[in-house]
């Protein structure tokens, strides 16, 4: 339904679980994909398992040069940025009383000062184009909270409010900028824990299940696609019913 | 009128959809040619790449009239 074809994609975070499945949605859909992350070889490997239009775009989020740097580099290596989509994340839990400046700066750093920057980086091409796709990845922690993240719920948080703001002011402009809220999504991450954490975890999911990254991956892609073009400003929560929203 | 001030009108013409000759030298962009305030960045934009020049956001902001604009690029042209 959703065909992508001629659109050129840059996807933050491409390393890791969720942001290896959107850009192989995006990719399957026809996009071509700029792959952006810390972690060089499994961009490689995902770039040679896409084919020929996937592009290895390697990228430090916690250095702003780097950053302002990216979205100059995707445009050179695609031709433009139609899509972006800012999956790359932290984490840095700890206790609200115990949490460092360190800690704190950090996550909203890359979390939420990295994803302006990459925002601003690709409007003025979005602008001449008169079309663009900006997708940002929140979580359903940004809107429920969660003890021991409190940096990271504020990221994202932030970026929900920040994606609204910036959707009012470029709606007119053929550019749409929402989030995508997932829930808890089964990655490598969540491999790591005991099956009776699991199940505690399943218990709180009307679903009964943890979310794949295919199911964040399909919430992106239709958010990229011309056919949402008159949905912006929304946060699509994607997490089996756990927090209507 | 200098060469400038003919690129600049013509952009300023193209991009606001304006007749040429409401573009006049006290024309305000936003006030009398109808552009909002993302307009004015676009416009903004346009010199930089007609020109070749940088517009610092600071000295963009003083930039509010089609005199403003042709005044600003002579000088930093």
């Amino acid at each position: 339904m959703f065909d992508l074809t001629g659109k050129n994609a840059l996807i933050t975070g491409a390393s890791g679980g969720i942001g290896g499945a959107i850009a192989k949605a995006l990719y399957d859909a026809g996009a071509t994909v700029a792959l952006s992350g810390t972690r060089v070889e499994p961009l490689e490997a995902l770039a040679a398992e896409l084919g020929e239009r996937a592009h290895v775009l390697p990228c430090n989020l916690s250095d702003k040069e780097s950053v302002e740097a990216l979205p100059k580099q995707a445009a050179e290596a695609m031709g433009s940025v139609d899509i972006l989509v800012n999956n790359a994340g932290i984490t840095r839990d700890n206790l609200f009383m115990r949490m460092s400046d360190d800690e704190w700066d950090s996550v909203l750093n890359v979390n939420l000062t990295s994803t302006f920057r990459l925002c601003k980086g690709v409007l003025r091409g979005m602008m001449k184009a008169r079309w663009g796709r900006i997708v940002n990845i929140s979580s359903i922690v940004g809107a429920t909270g969660n003890p021991g993240q409190g940096n990271y719920a504020a990221s994202k948080a932030g970026m929900v409010g920040m994606s609204k703001s910036l959707a009012y002011e470029v709606a007119t402009r053929g550019i749409t900028v929402n989030c995508v809220a997932p829930g808890f999504i089964a990655t490598a991450m969540t491999d790591k824990l005991t099956d009776d954490q699991k199940s505690k975890i399943d218990a709180q999911i009307p679903a009964g299940r943890m979310g794949t990254p295919e199911e964040i991956a399909a919430a992106v892609v239709y958010l990229a696609s011309q056919e949402a073009g008159y949905t912006t400003g929304t946060t699509l929560h994607v997490n089996g019913g756990m927090a209507m929203l | 009128m200098s060469d400038i001030a003919d690129r600049v009108k013509k952009i300023v013409v193209e991009h606001l959809d304006v007749e040429e000759d409401k573009v006049t030298e006290t024309a305000s962009f936003i006030d009398d040619l109808g552009a909002d305030s993302l307009d004015t960045v676009e416009l903004v934009m346009a010199f930089e790449e007609e020109f070749g020049i940088e517009i610092p956001d600071d000295a963009a902001e003083t930039i509010q009239t089609f005199g403003d604009a042709v005044k600003f690029i002579t000088e930093a042209s």
